[in-house]
């Protein structure tokens, strides 16, 4: 095992909400990711996956969100209480970010070429020339036909996925350590899905990036993942290498997940498995497990005591009272 | 053609929009978002529409309510034309069919409370009394799974799965036999749309209701229908029984579409053939076959003539000229 690229240990990620206490919508959570590797983080909508990315590079909504505890370490070095200016420097060079949507995230009136630019110039100071050809040798890599044209066009001349591509040369134009990438191509058709996660697999082989993928597809986490990170109401519930993960899931959450998702091939006509009720708003955790008021094996424990991690083999770790070392049938 | 009866027959069903242009329509072109499509659905049978986005597969279903006027087709309900009734007319049809859009928020009214979006089409048709109607909003609460005393509620209070069984709720407070679904379960979260689809498959059972399910997702599609269809710009490619569909493509466009839906399990992964390109625009589409610029086997052939549809004795049709179904 290489080491660490990042390593997150402890996180609380809160938000102020005026007279009670904080709401804590990522709750002592800790991970690695070594380079060239892809951890996925997987989750239904409000587990805080996305909140962990921002968190990692304090991007967190002003000023309500902040991180109450934990630390950031990059390459060692705890991004938590760096200056401002510091992290700057860190964000768009030694850690990048893409989002669901492109189009959001590219600035509309200024043209690709001087987007992808200016990244380069801001972190590495390079000559403008230089910073264009690094435009376009970006937009080669992320294998845009034509690029010298398109380095000229404007986001809005661009199809979804070619503007995702965009984001990606964007993201990794200055080789970044880490590449966080958020639901990457929750909007895309699945044609184009297939050719932009070729497109990031293709590249961490060549650049050693290593990846943090958050997704709510468990298909996209079987085709992409080294390594699994399950989450719900703030905390990680189960975590494994892929193998582990889809061989034996094992948190009553995961497997529900699992047996909720229509799969191709999985005959028609039988019922799918239901996870009664919804995932607690942030401000009305259940005390105890999270998951007890959703679960079929929930005790009373469960609804008294939130459970640690335990390791169940290799390095498989799950936090459930009532599940230890694989399936109770 | 069909053995069984037919609840809606749709043939050779076109919409065109007119789009661009400047100064007094000069230069106008034509959007060919449904271009001569046909198909049938049974009773109690789900036809899955598949297609990615830009398709047209939206404007299939949307056509076939007539809430956008088909440039040129026919689409008959339960053996009846509906295609050029007047607005009276087609008023009293809509009893029998139904749709469910994909986003329940912006398709329920903010300022009605549940109840009362329910009681609305009980109430513009005229059935029952109030005691009656209050009686049947009871008994669909009670059926998609909501409680009662959520009647008062206004739809900002639920949860996008709640919302969504509410659309479904009013969709069939009216006894429809045929629901349209347009991506009824694309924006809800895994373990809620399984929630949804089950309960959909209840209903059909249950009510003897006939679906045209339109969805992106192949794996909720195969799990939900009995036939499928697949649009590619404008136009049904292939249209089979589940099994033969998912199991035996014919098309080179479902075989990569399927080839591109993520895997179940992480051993499973393999090198796939990955489509090249985006879809190219419905204003002036390709020559020939629409498919032939992105088409792994495209001949000369392609680029010029259209293929047509051709449907074999076990319903399975593909319209390509180098996969023609066996005779």
């Amino acid at each position: 095992m290489s080491e660490a690229v990042l390593l997150v240990e402890g996180l609380r990620t809160e938000f102020s909400t005026g007279d009670g206490p904080p709401a804590v919508a990522v709750q002592d959570l800790s991970f690695h990711v070594n380079r060239g590797e892809t951890l996925c983080i997987v989750g239904e909508s409000g587990c805080g996956k996305s909140l962990t990315a921002l968190s990692v590079l304090r991007l967190l909504p002003r000023p309500y969100g902040r991180i109450g505890a934990g630390r950031v370490l990059l390459d060692g070095r705890n991004l938590v209480d760096l200056p401002e200016p510091e992290i700057r420097a860190i964000r768009g060079r030694a850690v990048s970010m893409i989002f669901q949507e492109p189009m959001t995230s590219l600035n509309p009136v200024l043209n690709i070429g001087r987007q992808i630019a200016e990244t380069v110039m801001v972190h590495e100071g390079l000559p403008w020339p230089a910073c264009m050809d690094r435009a376009l040798e970006m937009l080669r890599l992320v294998r845009i036909p034509e690029p010298e044209r398109r380095l000229h066009e404007y986001p809005h001349q661009l199809s979804g996925g070619m503007r995702q591509r965009v984001m990606i040369a964007m993201a990794l134009a200055c080789r970044p350590r880490v590449l966080l990438a958020d639901e990457p191509t929750t909007a895309l058709d699945v044609t184009i899905q297939a050719q932009i996660l070729d497109l990031i697999r293709d590249l961490q082989r060549e650049t050693g990036t290593a990846v943090v993928l958050i997704t709510h597809d468990l298909g996209v986490v079987a085709e992409m993942a080294d390594r699994v990170l399950v989450m719900y109401a703030g905390s990680k519930v189960e975590e494994g290498t892929a193998e582990e993960i889809f061989d034996t899931p094992s948190h009553p959450y995961t497997r529900g997940l699992m047996g909720a998702m229509p799969h191709l091939g999985g005959g028609h006509g039988t019922r799918l498995n239901e996870i009664p009720g919804v995932v607690p708003a942030l401000t009305a955790r259940p005390s105890g497990c999270a998951f007890a008021p959703r679960c079929s094996l929930a005790t009373d424990k469960c609804r008294s005591e939130a459970p640690g991690l335990n390791n169940i083999g290799g390095s498989h770790l799950i936090a459930c009272w009532e599940v230890n070392g694989g399936l109770p049938t | 053609m069909n053995t069984q009866s037919s609840i809606l027959d749709v043939e050779d069903l076109v919409k065109h929009y007119s789009v661009g242009g400047g100064f007094f329509g000069y230069g106008r072109q034509q959007l060919k978002a449904v271009d001569r499509i046909s198909f049938h659905i049974g009773e109690r049978e789900t036809l899955g529409l598949v297609g990615e986005s830009g398709c047209g597969k939206s404007t299939v279903g949307k056509a076939v309510l007539r809430l956008v006027e088909p440039t040129a087709g026919r689409v008959a309900l339960q053996g009846e034309e509906i295609t050029g009734l007047d607005a009276a007319s087609l008023l009293q049809r809509r009893k029998r069919m139904q749709v469910i859009f994909q986003d329940p928020y912006s398709s329920l009214n903010p300022r009605m409370t549940a109840g009362d979006i329910v009681q609305e089409p009980l109430i513009n048709f005229g059935i029952g009394n109030r005691a009656e109607q209050q009686e049947r909003v009871a008994a669909l609460f009670a059926r998609v799974g909501l409680r009662p005393d959520q009647r008062v509620n206004y739809p900002h209070e639920f949860s996008g799965g709640q919302r969504q069984r509410l659309g479904i709720a009013r969709a069939l407070a009216l006894g429809p036999s045929l629901i349209i679904g347009d991506e009824p379960v694309s924006a809800l979260d895994v373990s809620v749309q399984a929630q949804v689809i089950n309960l959909m498959m209840e209903l059909q059972q249950e009510f003897g209701l006939s679906y045209l399910f339109i969805a992106h997702d192949l794996g909720v599609v195969e799990h939900i229908s009995h036939r499928v269809a697949v649009m590619y710009l404008g136009k049904i490619v292939e249209i089979a029984p589940r099994e033969a569909l998912f199991k035996a493509p014919r098309h080179p466009y479902t075989e990569a579409l399927l080839a591109a839906v993520p895997v179940a399990h992480p051993r499973a992964r393999r090198p796939r053939v990955v489509l090249k390109g985006d879809v190219p625009s419905p204003i002036n589409p390709p020559p020939g076959c629409r498919f032939h610029t992105r088409c792994p086997i495209a001949v000369p052939r392609c680029r010029q003539e259209e293929p047509q549809m051709v449907i074999d004795a076990a319903g399975h049709g593909v319209a390509c000229h180098l996969r023609v179904t066996p005779a």
